[in-house]
């Protein structure tokens, strides 16, 4: 099956900058892909390229098969573009709102009408479709705007970040809203700056920065490419905090590490669930009590440091 | 989730019409449901004819023997093209920045479509506002001079000149950075545009460095042509030239504005950066 993206060496320049420098990705059909880097990093210019919106200055780009910049019209009927913000009308209800979008693919009204309920129903928004948009809690809106993308059936639909600026309640429930979309056959590409969202969300995540692809894999790939998880453990008294050390090293923990402001002992270790067993019953064997034994897989800093040996943001602390 | 059906259509898209149309209803909804839009635009025309009627009627000086209000009526209707229409310059530059204006051009539809749509809805909320004020200018003394004719003429008038400046703030709206930079790049284009004209005072009172900009300006055209037309033919009016010439002319510059910004305002929203 033809990738639904298919990007080779894009590149696009504003001014002095080079927002994308020699792109190369490949989203398959049938999956969420999610482009995930800091700000800056290309994601908004990567995602307008594809949208049409934004003409590359260099190399190819494909969407299921066409060619972005020689057929853009054509591309535009497949894909459906949630941008950062939600463009929805405020002073128009759902309905209509969904409506104008539907119209404006080409439906009838009759159809117009249909695909707006059909989406409302779909994205939990049935019962709000009356009301003016104004009134719509944030997360609400967001979904909205989802659905006015979605209403002319997309092949592929474009999330440019998608949660920005949502609580966690409506974060969840875009989630939910999107897992549903690829369960019904649509294909998404989202950007994320968060590693958690691009694992609860995506099959492929493609860490991007300064425009060029720097990993690509499934979330677990690129964790375990982080290398090394980190088990922490908090004993219970004080006392303890040299035998946990001594303890997370018989595991194989590579210099474990005490931080005596909390108490923590935190070793980098290779297999995690395997070592957080074994400490676990070394700890138990040694009657030491902890009062937490965790085990922290890498954060998108670690994953992004190993992979481009430079921290996510330039002002960002060390990763604890 | 209900088992709706997996495949994706095709759609080609709406027509340009169709594409049009849906944009103005956007523009028209959001105006008549959005309180201030709608006050502002509703009463502000009014607002001022009363204050310029009342308050400076008796200061300004009176042209050529009629009426101040009478005089003062058309000019100030063709000024409310600007201070209501530029309301078109903020409002197109906020779906700019909101990404609205993304969406839509990410939509299989032409891309001039969503612009016309934008101008045609813009012009009918000015000609509303402007036709407030002008229901009020019939309370405050103003009379007309006319036949049906000449006052159907004088509507059409107003309506293309309201039209083709429509394009000026659509363009000014487009190539601003935000929607407050437009709000100050049109009032910084209006404000000379209406006071440097004929629209509130006779041309030949203003101070001579000023004449040659008022006289050829499009609001002096445009406001001696309205006033040719509603009171009784150019030669009442202290006007050289006849009707018909302020008529024309006036007809021109709305042509040419509409050219000129119709291809400046199209372009912009079409490109690909």
């Amino acid at each position: 099956m033809t990738p639904i993206i298919e990007s080779q060496k894009l590149t696009k320049r504003f001014g002095e900058v080079r927002a994308l420098d020699g792109l190369d990705l490949v989203a398959e059909s049938g999956r969420v892909t999610a482009l995930l880097g800091p700000n800056g990093a290309g994601k908004t210019t990567f995602v307008s390229a594809v949208a049409t919106l934004l003409r590359p200055d260099g190399g190819e780009l494909r969407v299921a098969g066409i060619d972005v910049c020689a057929e853009p019209n054509r591309v535009r009927q497949i894909i459906g573009l949630a941008g950062q913000y939600a463009s929805v009308e405020p002073a128009m209800t759902g309905t209509e709102n969904l409506q104008l979008v539907a119209r404006l693919f080409g439906l009838d009204r009759r159809a117009a009408r249909a695909a707006a309920a059909d989406v409302l129903e779909r994205l939990g928004l049935a019962d709000a479709g009356d009301r003016l948009v104004r009134d719509y809690s944030g997360g609400m809106r967001r979904r909205l705007d989802l659905g006015a993308s979605l209403v002319g059936r997309p092949r592929l639909l474009l999330l440019d970040e998608p949660t920005t600026g949502l609580d966690p309640r409506g974060r969840i429930e875009l989630w939910d809203a999107i897992r549903g979309l690829v369960a019904d056959g649509t294909d998404v590409l989202l950007t994320t700056q968060y590693l958690e969202e691009a694992d609860q969300l995506a099959r492929q995540v493609v860490i991007i920065d300064h425009g060029r692809v720097i990993a690509a894999g499934t979330p677990d790939e690129l964790r375990d490419r982080a290398g090394r998880n980190v088990i922490e453990v908090r004993p219970r008294s004080v006392g303890d905090l040299p035998a946990v050390e001594d303890a997370l090293a018989r595991i194989g923990g590579e210099s474990p590490h005490t931080d005596t402001d909390t108490q923590r002992v935190s070793a980098g270790v290779e297999r995690g669930a395997d070592q957080l067993r074994n400490i676990v019953r070394l700890l138990d064997e040694r009657g030491i009590d902890a009062d937490d034994v965790a085990l922290r897989r890498p954060s998108l800093d670690e994953v992004f440091l190993a992979v481009t040996g430079h921290p996510l943001e330039p002002t960002h602390p060390a990763p604890t | 989730m209900t088992a709706t059906t997996t495949t994706t259509t095709t759609t080609t898209g709406a027509g340009f019409v169709t594409a049009a149309l849906q944009s103005a209803k956007r523009t028209i909804l959001q105006f008549f449901r959005t309180p201030q839009l709608l006050m502002l635009g509703t009463i502000q025309g009014a607002l001022f004819l009363f204050m310029f009627r009342y308050i400076f009627g008796g200061a300004i000086s009176r042209g050529e023997g009629i009426d101040y209000v009478d005089f003062l009526v058309p000019g100030f209707l063709v000024t409310q093209i600007l201070f209501l229409g530029m309301s078109a310059a903020t409002g197109v530059a906020e779906n700019a920045a909101t990404g609205v204006h993304d969406r839509m051009r990410s939509l299989p539809i032409t891309r001039s479509s969503v612009m016309f749509g934008r101008s045609i809805a813009d012009a009918a909320l000015t000609l509303w506002g402007i036709f407030v004020a002008g229901l009020l200018a019939f309370i405050v003394g103003f009379r007309l001079h006319a036949d049906v004719a000449e006052v159907a003429l004088a509507l059409v008038l107003l309506a293309v000149a309201t039209y083709s400046f429509m394009w000026v703030f659509i363009a000014i709206g487009l190539t601003s950075k935000s929607a407050q930079a437009a709000n100050g790049t049109a009032t910084l284009l209006i404000i000379p545009l209406a006071f440097v004209s004929a629209a509130f005072v006779p041309a030949a009172s203003l101070p001579g460095w000023m004449q040659p900009v008022a006289a050829n300006q499009p609001l002096t055209i445009f406001s001696n042509a309205l006033r040719s037309l509603t009171l009784g033919g150019a030669e009442t009016v202290g006007l050289g030239h006849s009707t018909a010439y302020w008529v024309v002319l006036s007809l021109v510059w709305s042509a040419g504005i509409l050219l000129v910004f119709s291809t400046i305002a199209i372009s912009r929203f079409a490109r690909r950066r």
